[in-house]
């Protein structure tokens, strides 16, 4: 890549560099690898502002694992991450991630608004004391959630789909122009897809970019506007409507397509 | 005696003493809660064993620079470098290579510990080391304490403390959501480092008073204890702190009145009633609480589903709810309903249609989040709600019937 600029002149260097100020996430060259084995390799993408955006792939694909190394979680091999032209490491105080739901314990003895309220330690710092707008901040980030009379609740009582939406309100919580969410319908309920959805599309109508690893192919037109189709490699990314395609499922998913169709066409037809 | 011990009331030295105990069991309760959190608790029981080695060496070094071998900041500092070597290599084994940190620890914890026990033997062979008393750092012992020395103790106790309390939302929110905290921008690393550094600092001021062996207990016992009590993570740490306190106020007190008693295990046994009568007794998590919470909602819904079999003319089998029925003088000894029984058993069907319709629209979430097959709708609903819901089972049951 980056040879291809140096031989391409300082045109070619400027137009990168103008595609990268322009992307709220980009990735650059990113490897990553356990035990010797690539997880995700030589992965780039760019994502656009204001979109929602999947991360699509088969299971083992490294779509959990590329959010993980791009926020530092794991570390990557090699690779640059960066926020509107600067390294992403720096932009974090802009974004927003939601793990996974099974990555937590949740006999942990907090309640749901202590768990909201995680996500305004970034603002309040070490030692200061929640102040009354903070408190009611994060009661209305419950509340756009439609989890608000739960607040007082032991997250252990919570049903599955409950728990990501607490998830959700928490990442809300921090006010991100980027939200980075792992798996957030997976094993959830109907009404809890629908929420969370909602919430979504109205963090793009703020102007926020969404990036969402997804597992359901069927709902991926319907919900998302690009998608960056991954099985180690990318195998494509774009808008839904150009990059969705046949072709494209069949190179990443391969003999496991058959089914994957079936899902689709239903979707679609 | 003891009474006076627990009240302050055995002079000065006595009096420090039992303070400086009271903070460390504080400063140890508080500290091994997050440890606790960070589900590392066992991590600790390597670090207060790969402190004897340093504590021998500490001595030797101090002996033969012609110092006083016994001076307790001396063999402290002593201790915390060597438990810091163990804890980097629990830390580099489990990390580096494909041990489990359980694995770690008990090579880390023997290999230190018997390192430590062989230079105690040849301190035994030198010249001063006869009356080096350097035993009672297995045990623990308040016998013979300097002002110095609990003056450190509670001194240390106070900034471990300290240091909780600034740190405390990054320590949580990394026991807690680790990949949420890092992606916050909380260093996991140095979370972890701040948190074991905090272990050892308590682990060093405690050995002089409850000895390596045990002063994992008093990390350990004191959040398991508070659990019971509470399901806030501020509370828990709060009460740990309370109920470590306690054991080391009353476990120095009675040390010094019985000076032969070693003081660790002592303070150990006081903790370890303090656990079991929170584990007992405690309101809402505690074992005899959830034991007759458990029997008032089977025997409840015994009753209920007996109502419910007699408003729709089902015979009742089960022994136990055709007694608790003729108790509550719902039912006769042949299962028919009494008047009482018929008028609340029909009662109850109707909550149950309700409660099916609640629980099958969205709109009621929070409501049907409450139902346990026990509590009635009218608790939980507005009569405005239950209204809407009855305008929509009033159509189909009339079909039924």
């Amino acid at each position: 890549m980056t040879s291809d600029i140096a031989l391409a002149g300082p045109d070619a260097a400027n137009a990168e560099a103008e595609v990268l100020r322009k992307s709220p996430f980009a990735i650059r060259g990113l490897t990553v690898s356990y035990d010797q084995k690539p997880a995700v390799f030589s992965v780039d993408a760019t994502i656009r502002p204001g979109q929602m955006t999947a991360i699509v792939g088969p299971n083992g694909a490294g779509k959990s694992t590329l959010l993980k190394a791009a926020l530092g979680i794991v570390k990557p091999l090699s690779g640059q991450i960066t926020s509107l032209g600067r390294p992403l490491a720096q932009e974090m105080h802009r974004i927003a991630y939601v793990p996974q739901r099974a990555s937590v314990d949740w006999d942990f003895p907090v309640r749901v608004i202590d768990v909201v309220q995680m996500g305004l330690y970034r603002e309040i710092g070490l030692l200061k004391r929640l102040s009354g707008g903070q408190k009611s901040k994060a009661m209305a980030c419950l509340a756009r959630v439609g989890m608000e009379d739960f607040a007082k609740r032991q997250i252990g009582q919570l049903s599955g789909g409950q728990q990501q939406r607490v998830f959700l309100a928490r990442a809300l919580a921090q006010d991100a122009d980027l939200y980075l969410l792992d798996e957030p319908f997976a094993g959830v309920d109907a009404a809890t897809e629908k929420a969370i959805i909602e919430v979504l599309k109205s963090l793009r109508a703020e102007g926020r970019t969404v990036v969402a690893v997804h597992h359901d192919l069927s709902t991926v037109p319907e919900y998302f506007d690009d998608v960056l189709l991954l099985n180690v490699r990318k195998i494509a990314e774009g808008p839904v409507a150009e990059v969705f395609t046949d072709a494209a499922l069949e190179a990443a998913y391969g003999g496991r397509l058959a089914s994957a169709r079936i899902t689709t066409n239903a979707a679609t037809g | 005696m003891f009474w006076s011990a627990l009240t302050f009331q055995l002079g000065y030295n006595a009096t420090l003493v039992t303070l400086g105990a009271t903070l460390l069991g504080v400063a140890a309760g508080v500290t091994g809660t997050f440890l606790y959190f960070r589900k590392r608790a066992l991590v600790s029981d390597a670090i207060s064993h790969a402190t004897l080695p340093g504590v021998a060496l500490a001595f030797i070094v101090m002996t033969m620079l012609g110092f006083d071998g016994r001076n307790l900041p001396g063999l402290l500092i002593g201790s915390a470098i060597t438990a810091a070597l163990g804890l980097y290599c629990v830390q580099w084994l489990s990390s580096r290579t494909r041990l489990t940190e359980d694995a770690a620890i008990g090579a880390v914890l023997s290999v230190f510990f018997g390192f430590g026990i062989v230079l105690l033997t040849v301190i035994q062979t030198m010249a001063s080391g006869g009356q080096a008393g350097l035993e009672s750092f297995l045990l623990g012992s308040t016998a013979g304490m300097l002002y110095s020395d609990a003056v450190l103790i509670a001194g240390g106790g106070a900034l471990a403390l300290a240091l909780v309390v600034i740190f405390r939302r990054p320590m949580l929110m990394s026991a807690f959501d680790p990949e949420f905290a890092r992606a916050s921008g909380i260093d996991l690393n140095r979370t972890d480092l701040i948190m074991m550094g905090l272990v050892m600092g308590v682990t060093v001021i405690g050995l002089k008073i409850v000895g390596l062996i045990l002063i994992v207990a008093l990390l350990i016992i004191p959040p398991a204890a508070a659990r019971f009590w509470s399901d806030r993570a501020t509370n828990v740490v709060i009460i740990a702190g309370i109920l470590g306190g306690i054991a080391g106020w009353s476990g120095a007190s009675l040390s010094a009145v019985a000076p032969n008693l070693p003081t660790g295990p002592i303070i150990v046994l006081f903790a370890f009633a303090l656990f079991a009568a929170s584990m007992l007794l405690a309101p809402g998590r505690g074992l005899l609480m959830s034991a007759l919470n458990h029997r008032r909602f089977q025997r409840a819904v015994h009753i209920r589903q007996g109502l419910v079999s007699l408003a729709q003319g089902q015979p009742i089998y089960e022994p136990l709810t055709l007694r608790l029925l003729q108790k509550a003088g719902l039912a006769r000894a042949d299962g028919v309903p009494t008047d009482d029984g018929r008028a609340q058993s029909s009662r109850v069907l109707r909550d149950e249609k309700r409660w099916e319709v609640a629980r099958s629209d969205p709109a009621f979430e929070m409501a049907a989040a409450r139902y346990d097959g026990l509590t009635q709708i009218e608790d939980v609903l507005t009569p405005d709600q239950i209204t809407l819901i009855d305008t929509r089972i009033g159509a189909p049951s009339v079909v039924a019937q």
